[in-house]
């Protein structure tokens, strides 16, 4: 059976769900932070797809602007990542902990 | 212009399985390739660097090193590893026991995989086509940290999490400065393919890529030191310093498990030996160009035989560069004492970081400024004829070729120098120093 | 050669990049799973690196060699490491339990399956444009020439922001420092 778009993009919906899963799962904030990471990755599969599948050439010539997208996607879930993590290491100096349900400081 | 990496396709695969073989003759030639050649390769290489670090580290102590095992002791690794699968493999009670197993596979599987994208020899790649191969041996070894800071992570003991952080801090910082300097490298040749890279200083010792302009001279050396930090070589061998961590991360590893370490940290030091000499050092060619003078015509006319000769000749250059460079680490570690962590990343950040930077535009602006000399040797130009420098394609290539040369004799230099030395030492050293012990005689068991 | 012999080969091909599809598609879905199931953080990181890798081999089927070099050094190199070292400097916890309700744990099932199969019904009854992209050799010229031509806007933005990305966290570790003493 050949391999084909249909395949990439049931299992891009796959780590997306779990990402979404384990947001909804997780108290730790680095947990939730990986269930983002999963999701950034699920979308990025889906380009790299539609790139590869449904956007591959015009004019004859390859195009590569799917896979430029999922470059920008990783350098911005890098960024995300750091400033995220370092948001984490003042909550946990605060709270000593980084369960978010115990950021509730601002709940009247 | 030609894509010389073409003309490498699969040479040897071709030679024994025919033009257009089936593919499961083609996987299992693969797979075969992988298990008896770089399994093999690898742990020849890790078993013998292992032996030959003892024996440097002897030598520059006044010691002689192992002596007993085999002919000047050179079976000890093998009796060492003969011992390491006999010994009890300990688990600590409180120790995570599935990412303590998991992690030295983790750190020794990149360095596995690294192997693949190396050109030992222009036919011997294992993935000629691999177009970003430099790019992915260096992210192939950037997933080797994650090995150590889970075996610190996971052993529970202080000792080793403190070193899994260090390799951490260690590893992300001197990445930047190591990925700065390959890019200068890769500027200058304009391809990040292994085997083009090969092909494009196939022609004499002033086509290295290391000579083709200052710039990429100094990133050769900012590559070398960023590698020994990434590699945790000493003077940088922070994550397992003996004097403060015990042994850092592999302290409470025994065993198989601690050889995987030990494996893994030989063969990441020859894949990034090998990086330095296929980048900068000339791959496989010999100084004199005659390497790929001959593959040239070799390939022409069909010469298989001169073509398996020529590979052969030119996979033992290779892995002589990068047992070279081997041998300068552990002579590094051997000399050298250790920094504090502080001082290691400010050596990082303030010092090798901007420094990388500024060779990384100037290498930009001498590439906009002084012409090139594009092509291969041998293909598109006599790399030993003035002529074809001077009418070079992209303009008057005089400079370029003043530059080399003066860079290769500067090169040449240093090197025959630092080569005499070491001769000096290892001459004079035996008659100005008294060893402390004397070798002694093995006792043989009398004859019955 | 025959045309015949041609379109076998082709298959084998085909049959070759099912079974790698399969092989990464597994490691990464299933440790996907793992990352949602998983209650200790630091093994919740090791499953995400083994999607990372997974998605890493999917890429190269998909024949992005060079996305999946940057997603090994740039996420599994360098954002989890950071990861993990953050979940080391956080993990003396008093409260580092941190099991679900049960509630939670049959809200978040439901609404996972629930987007899934409304994501597979809408995958499966779409007819996508084909239009396969077709070259042997990776053309990296052309990803640099893309990068730094038609998105050059994005290019030069997304490195200003790295660069403000790169104070903040800066700033951000600082002050905590300061804090402290």
């Amino acid at each position: 059976m050949e391999i084909g778009l249909t395949h990439f993009l049931i299992l891009a919906a796959f780590l997306f769900v779990c990402g979404i899963a384990s947001i909804m799962l997780k108290r730790n904030a680095i947990g939730i932070l990986m269930g983002v990471e999963l999701i950034l990755n699920a979308a990025n599969v889906n380009l790299v797809a539609f790139n590869r599948f449904s956007y591959g050439t015009i004019n004859g010539q390859p195009v590569l602007a799917g896979q430029v997208f999922a470059i920008f996607v990783i350098v911005l879930a890098a960024a995300e990542a750091a400033v995220a993590l370092a948001i984490f290491l003042n909550f946990y100096n605060n709270f000593a902990t980084i369960d978010v349900e115990r950021a509730q400081n601002l709940k009247g | 212009m030609q894509i010389l990496s073409d003309t490498s396709n699969f040479f040897f695969e071709k030679l024994i399985l025919g033009d257009n073989p089936p593919l499961w003759q083609t996987i299992v030639f693969d797979l075969v390739v992988i298990a008896a050649g770089f399994a093999a390769l690898v742990s020849v290489i890790a078993m013998f660097c292992i032996w030959w670090e003892r024996k440097v580290a002897g030598h520059m102590q006044s010691r002689i090193g192992p002596n007993r095992v085999g002919p000047i002791g050179i079976l000890q690794s093998l009796a060492d590893g003969l011992k390491l699968l006999l010994k009890e493999d300990l688990m600590p009670r409180d120790a995570d026991w599935f990412l303590f197993r998991l992690a030295p596979y983790l750190a020794f599987a990149p360095a596995f995989a690294a192997f693949l994208a190396l050109p030992f020899a222009p036919n011997l790649v294992f993935e000629p086509r691999l177009n970003v191969g430099v790019f992915w041996v260096l992210a192939i070894l950037s997933v080797e940290v994650m090995g150590v800071i889970l075996a610190g992570w996971a052993s529970n003991n202080k000792w080793s999490v403190y070193g899994g952080m260090r390799e951490a801090c260690q590893m992300v910082s001197y990445e930047i400065p190591l990925g700065i300097s390959i890019i200068v490298g890769v500027m200058a040749a304009g391809t990040l393919n292994m085997v083009e890279l090969g092909h494009l200083q196939s022609g004499g010792l002033h086509t290295w890529l290391i000579y083709k302009n200052p710039f990429v001279f100094l990133a050769f050396i900012v590559y070398f030191i960023a590698s020994l930090a990434s590699n945790k070589r000493a003077p940088f061998d922070l994550p397992e310093s003996e004097s403060e961590l015990v042994a850092g991360f592999h302290t409470e590893y025994s065993g198989l498990r601690f050889s995987f370490f030990f494996f893994a940290e030989y063969g990441a030091m020859f894949v990034v030996g090998g990086i330095q000499a296929a980048l900068f050092l000339g791959a496989w060619n010999d100084p004199f160009g005659l390497i790929g003078f001959y593959f040239h015509k070799f390939s022409h006319d069909g010469n298989t035989i001169g073509l398996i000769i020529l590979n052969l000749i030119g996979l033992s250059i290779f892995i002589g560069k990068a047992m070279t460079i081997i041998f300068v680490q552990m002579w590094l570690r051997w000399t050298l004492p250790r920094p504090r962590i502080d001082q290691v990343l400010y050596a990082c950040v303030k010092v090798l970081l901007p420094a990388a930077c500024a060779i990384l535009l100037g290498a930009a602006i001498w590439q906009l400024l002084v012409p090139d000399r594009p092509g291969y040797p041998w293909v598109d130009y006599n790399p030993f004829s003035a002529h074809d420098w001077i009418y070079s394609p992209a303009g008057n290539g005089t400079l370029g070729l003043i530059t080399q040369i003066v860079l290769m004799l500067i090169g040449v230099g240093v090197s025959t120098a630092v080569v005499m030395w070491v001769l000096y030492a290892a001459a004079s050293g035996r008659n100005l120093k008294q060893r402390l012990t004397d070798p002694a005689p093995i006792e043989r068991a009398p004859a019955v | 050669m025959t045309t015949a012999n041609i379109l076998a080969i082709a298959d084998q091909q085909q049959a070759v990049a099912a079974v790698l599809f399969y092989i990464f598609a597994g490691i990464s879905a299933i440790s996907a799973l793992g990352v949602v199931i998983s209650r200790n953080i630091v093994r919740t990181a090791v499953f995400l690196l083994f999607t990372l890798v997974g998605v890493a081999g999917l890429y190269f089927l998909l024949n992005a060699e060079f996305l999946a070099a940057v997603q090994l050094v740039v996420y599994a190199g360098g954002t989890l490491i950071l990861i993990i070292f953050g979940v080391m400097l956080t993990s003396k916890s008093p409260f580092s339990r941190f099991e679900p309700k049960a509630v939670e744990v049959v809200i978040a099932i439901s609404v996972a399956s629930v987007i899934f199969f409304a994501l597979v019904l809408a995958i499966t009854r779409t007819k996508f444009a084909v239009n396969p992209t077709d070259f042997t050799a990776y053309p990296i010229d052309k990803l640099g020439q893309t990068l730094l031509g038609d998105f050059l806007v994005p290019f030069e933005i997304v490195s200003v922001l790295l660069l403000v990305v790169m104070i903040g966290a800066a700033y951000l570790a600082k002050g905590r420092r300061r804090e402290a003493d």
